[in-house]
């Protein structure tokens, strides 16, 4: 069960008409390491992981659906006033001719979206070092879409988000050391 | 020594389930989790055991017990 907000995590301003960059960012919108697959691996892996965590996998999930508005609101914006000839030349031509202006997950090089992305194998620390690794991909497929505009203000919600897998980073570490813990507490079953 | 590896957790168990309820469920931590960068001059088991096991150093030894065995395995339960 979810309540939803009607406004965005953070805001996103695009003072640049870039159609081009709408290709690139798709890449967090649909892509392995994008929003969708970690919103996707952390609200699926809750079932099996042990309860002192699952508050943290169900946490992080939805904030990660709070980022993928974000992502897609900054693609809406910068195609929602592109023309077929501007999108084609924007690398968008095959996208609009099966689309339009419609919104849809694959990944900057136009594959769709597969649950092949997102893995669960049920052991708690195996299922977290996933996620930490799928954090620190999409920090770094942040960083290069920041390096690859010249809009500050797509910088400045791009930055908000890559921030935010560095801490989610940590906390699902925090998670791994809770599952660690009591190693050395005497047992007597 | 290497019992001290599983960890237990409590799931949580509610009056509607409709199966007969797992009340402790197992995970195991192997000895990796816990160094960072291993030490010089560990102790080593014999040649012909570290064949056998996998490793050389009995810090790094993680035994996985099937689930499939009544005894002594970490059946969940």
């Amino acid at each position: 069960m979810w309540i939803y907000e009607k406004k965005l995590q953070y805001p996103v301003r695009v003072s640049k008409c870039d159609p081009r960059m709408a290709r690139y960012l798709v890449e967090q919108y649909g892509g392995a390491d994008g929003e969708l697959s970690a919103a996707l691996r952390y609200l699926n892996q809750r079932y099996s992981i042990p309860d002192k965590v699952i508050g943290l996998l169900t946490d992080i999930g939805t904030e990660e659906f709070a980022h993928l508005e974000m992502i897609a609101t900054m693609i809406y914006k910068l195609t929602k006033d592109a023309t077929p000839e501007q999108l084609e030349a924007a690398g968008l031509g095959a996208n609009f001719v099966n689309h339009d202006g419609g919104m849809f997950y694959n990944n900057a090089a136009g594959m769709p979206w597969t649950a092949a992305y997102i893995a669960t194998k049920g052991d708690p620390i195996a299922d977290l070092y996933e996620d930490i690794a799928a954090e620190e991909k999409a920090r770094t497929t942040y960083q290069w879409l920041i390096d690859f505009t010249d809009d500050v203000d797509i910088q400045d919600s791009l930055k908000f988000l890559r921030e935010r897998e560095i801490v989610h980073s940590l906390r699902f570490k925090e998670a791994v050391e809770m599952l660690k813990a009591d190693r050395e507490q005497k047992k007597v079953y | 020594m290497y019992d001290a590896q599983w960890r237990d957790w409590k799931p949580f168990v509610s009056p509607n389930d409709p199966c007969p309820p797992i009340r402790v469920k197992w995970y195991i931590v192997p000895p990796n989790q816990y160094i960072h960068f291993q030490p010089m001059n560990l102790p080593q088991f014999t040649l012909e055991e570290a064949l056998q096991r996998g490793t050389l150093w009995p810090a790094l030894f993680s035994p996985y017990p099937s689930r499939r065995m009544a005894k002594g395995g970490k059946a969940n339960g």
